[in-house]
């Protein structure tokens, strides 16, 4: 609560520096314009023109909240809330995507954790890999995998996931290792001395231990789903889902279409980021972990 | 009387702990480490051992050796009567760890309840021993709080009631108050010793505390680093009960006396 | 048939390789050697079902028909490398980074500021900034500038929510320390606090050399001149010529690891002190 005031002046801030850079940047089409008909804009006529324009180099943030409303508010209103026109159906499509190669990530990334930890073979032979690959730009390979999964009758969300599960499956693996290692000697000890199972300690200590670790990589793992899902939506020639939005905004410069799908991916990401921040709040809280 | 009755305990009973020549080396990058050597030492039934000396003398390494939590390079060792492993796998001790590790997802009674679940007790049993054993460190009405919600102390307390509640007649003790402060620590030493006297537990005690060692053993064991032995064992005449006021008797201070003398013996000069 | 029975040789001596290996005490051939029978298997295996089930290179081409492709383009490879790595990532990086850490250090005497930048920058980290691609090629061209700005933008956020954690991750005992010393603020600063930040600073270093590979690579998806990797990625797999892909993405895995593992080697020599980086050497 301490820090309501800053963060609201730091948004504000934004803000302003977007309206100015509205001004700076869709100035010179506007005197283009005032030109052409032989006139020279007043600063009034200056602002308002370049907070209106229909193709603006840099929407101002009502145009981008009114194109927005227009497609999500107005669309459900109308009865149209999940036509091709709407920003609730993109959303959806992308969301479905990420969910399902979020789900699928975080679940084989804990698993081959588990084998990490528990298989020093494992451990020795894929661990390097893992962190290797980490360094490498993953996201490039998403293309190929959209056509080679296409070409094989795979299509529509599968192959969007399988990158989304791509990218989340390194954070979680990662991060899990780390949590089920995060026992401190003496209680694996206290398992040894009490005689207990390698199910026991898993089940009692090493996967308890965990949480703070599991919860901080989903949120990486969700984020970084997100991105697979855009990206994976791009070459597929832009039929739906907010990445092909973006390439569809790209292509005919629609730059307010621009703004507000990149708006409604940032909404989406904040949504289920602090979704999996609210489970883990809650989940730590219960075992006394925050 | 209690002293003779002590006496008479160890001529009937067998021998609980016993280590023959053991040794262990540990292969470092500079060379090996002789963690302890040729270290000879039998423990009866319903002995208070402590073990004392300077870090590295090996003292937690014997302990952890009992435990089955180091494998000695040589000699023998035997827990009642069968090696460590066995004797592990018999759960025939409670550890506890100099800190308490309490799980602070689970409340006091759910961490004490830990090991019954791991050894599948029924869960009538396993309310039954919590609240005994709560009652046995006066912990009782606390079943519910969790650690983080307790004292220091009280930590401790709960996590030795978690050492007794499978009922082992051994009991390990790394430093367990090695944490606390000089006042807490007079406290649950008192308790510790009417714990003993109420259970007759075998109780292996590792201390670097002079009063502490000489306050609650029927022997005490003095040892000295590179390479860990055993350099003096000193059989206590005191009594089996102890108020906290015999720490200021000429025994008490004879006993401290000859500890000390160990320890620097033990040392050379490097004190 | 025969290719088949390789690769399950491959696979199973591999894994019975490396579980004797990993069974012995842990040396430092050991520790390398075993991961490295691990991708040698990988690639065997991958090389023996691509023949034997008889795959269609189109889909999936064999490791051998990859490294041909890669010996036989090497211009065509180097040109997208200098495009897309060093003009588009490694200048986005350098300005990006520079950036974050200059207002870091100056927002750090406005505590104010701090408290309201680092919720915002941890929020902007989480999203998807590589949506602003599209953005960015419209105002700044096809070339590689465009590819840069991407780079800036994605790189700034998480650079700068680390600089700023690491100037404050002093303790008060030795901030007071250096008071009883009369250091003033650009002593304080360069004594104490830029050292005690550097292990967050190159956290934040490491974190935006992935970022940069990848913010260039998918820049180009959006528009670039008809060179780069991530133009070659996307119109070769337009064209079905996927070893030319794959051997682009060998070009990606080394640049990032190379990348990654220059700020690592750098880390190593500053932090040596970070408990991190004890005790490995």
């Amino acid at each position: 609560m301490r820090n309501l005031v800053p963060v609201l002046t730091v948004v504000c801030a934004i803000f302003a520096i977007w309206y100015a850079a509205a001004v700076w940047l869709n100035a010179p089409w506007a005197y283009n314009k005032a030109e052409r008909a032989g006139t020279t804009p007043g600063f009034t006529e200056l602002v308002t023109d370049t907070w209106s324009q229909d193709k603006p180099k840099l929407p101002a943030p009502h145009q981008v909240g009114a194109e927005i409303w227009n497609t999500t508010g107005a669309m459900v209103a109308s009865g149209r809330g999940f036509s091709k026109r709407s920003l609730i159906f993109h959303s959806w499509i992308t969301f479905s995507a990420t969910a399902l190669g979020f789900v699928l990530g975080a679940g084989l990334g804990i698993a081959l954790a588990i084998g990490i930890v528990y298989n020093r073979t494992m451990d020795m032979s894929v661990m390097p890999w893992v962190i290797a690959s980490q360094t490498i730009p993953i996201l490039a390979i998403a293309p190929m995998i959209i056509v080679v999964l296409n070409a094989v009758g795979i299509s529509g969300l599968l192959p969007k996931a399988m990158i989304s599960m791509y990218l989340s499956f390194f954070p979680v693996v990662v991060g899990m290792v780390k949590g089920l290692r995060s026992p401190a000697h003496m209680q694996l000890d206290q398992m040894r001395t009490w005689n207990a199972t390698p199910a026991q300690t898993f089940w009692k200590l090493r996967l308890p231990s965990s949480m703070p670790y599991l919860f901080t990589s989903l949120k990486i793992g969700m984020a970084a789903s997100l991105v697979g899902a855009i990206v994976g939506e791009l070459p597929t020639g832009a039929v739906a889902g907010l990445g092909a939005r973006l390439l569809a905004g790209s292509y005919y410069g629609q730059t307010v279409q621009i703004w507000s799908a990149l708006i409604m991916a940032a909404t989406l990401a904040a949504i289920l980021v602090g979704l999996i921040g609210v489970i883990q709040r809650i989940v730590l809280k219960r075992m006394g972990m925050a | 009387m209690a002293a003779m009755q002590a006496g008479e305990d160890r001529l009937t009973s067998d021998r609980v702990i016993s280590a023959k020549d053991l040794s262990l080396t540990f292969q470092t990058n500079d060379g090996p480490v002789h963690a302890l050597k040729d270290v000879t030492l039998d423990v009866e039934k319903g002995d208070f051992v402590s073990f004392i000396g300077p870090s590295g003398c090996g003292k937690t390494t014997f302990l952890r050796c009992m435990a089955d939590l180091e494998h000695p390079t040589g000699g023998s060792i035997t827990v009642n009567g069968v090696n460590p492993e066995a004797a592990r796998r018999a759960r025939a001790y409670g550890y506890v760890f100099q800190a308490a590790g309490l799980y602070p997802w689970r409340s006091i009674g759910g961490n004490i309840r830990l090991p019954l679940e791991i050894m599948g007790y029924s869960k009538s049993e396993q309310d039954r021993r919590v609240r005994e054993v709560l009652e046995l460190v006066d912990l009782a009405g606390f079943e519910k709080k969790f650690p983080w919600q307790l004292s220091g102390g009280m930590q401790q307390r709960a996590s030795i009631a978690r050492a007794l509640a499978f009922d082992a007649d051994i009991l390990l003790m790394d430093e367990p108050f090695g944490a606390l402060d000089e006042i807490v620590r007079d406290h649950l030493n008192e308790q510790l010793l009417s714990l003993w006297e109420r259970t007759h537990k075998t109780i292996c005690f590792v201390t670097h505390s002079i009063p502490e060692a000489v306050y609650l053993s029927t022997r005490i064991v003095v040892m000295s680093p590179r390479p860990g032995r055993i350099t003096d064992v000193i059989e206590s005449p005191l009594p089996r009960e102890r108020p906290l006021e015999i720490r200021d008797t000429p025994e008490f201070i004879e006993i401290a006396h000859r500890v000390r003398d160990g320890l620097r013996a033990g040392h050379g000069d490097e004190v | 048939m025969g290719w088949l029975a390789v690769g399950l040789g491959a696979w199973l001596g591999g894994w019975w390789l490396n579980h004797v290996l990993s069974h012995r005490p842990a040396t430092r051939l050991t520790r390398l050697a075993v991961p490295v029978i691990f991708g040698l298997s990988v690639v065997v295996i991958w090389e023996s079902l691509v023949r034997g089930l008889e795959i269609s290179p189109v889909l999936l081409p064999p490791p051998t028909q990859i490294a041909a492709t890669f010996a036989a383009k090497t211009h065509i490879l180097w040109e997208d490398f200098v495009q897309t790595v060093i003009k588009g990532a490694l200048t986005g990086y350098v300005m990006g980074c520079g950036a974050a850490f200059l207002i870091a250090v100056a927002i750090d005497r406005f505590p104010f500021l701090q408290r309201g930048l680092l919720p915002v920058g941890n929020f902007v980290a989480a999203l998807p900034i590589i949506g602003m691609a599209p953005i960015l090629v419209m105002w700044f061209g096809f070339d590689w500038q465009s590819k840069a700005a991407v780079v800036v933008v994605m790189v700034f956020f998480p650079m700068l929510v680390n600089t700023v954690q690491g100037l404050q991750d002093t303790s008060a005992m030795q901030r007071d320390l250096m008071r009883t010393y009369g250091a003033g603020y650009w002593t304080t600063l360069l004594k104490l606090r830029l050292p005690a930040a550097m292990p967050f600073i190159f956290n934040g270093l490491k974190i935006a050399s992935t970022l940069a590979l990848i913010g260039a690579i998918v820049a180009e998806f959006f528009g670039s001149p008809i060179k780069g990797m991530g133009f070659r990625i996307s119109t070769s797999v337009g064209q079905l010529t996927l070893d030319l892909v794959w051997a682009e993405i060998v070009v990606a895995a080394i640049a990032g690891s190379a990348f990654y593992g220059g700020v690592a080697l750098l880390e190593k020599a500053v932090t040596f002190w970070h408990p991190s980086q004890r005790g490995r050497a």
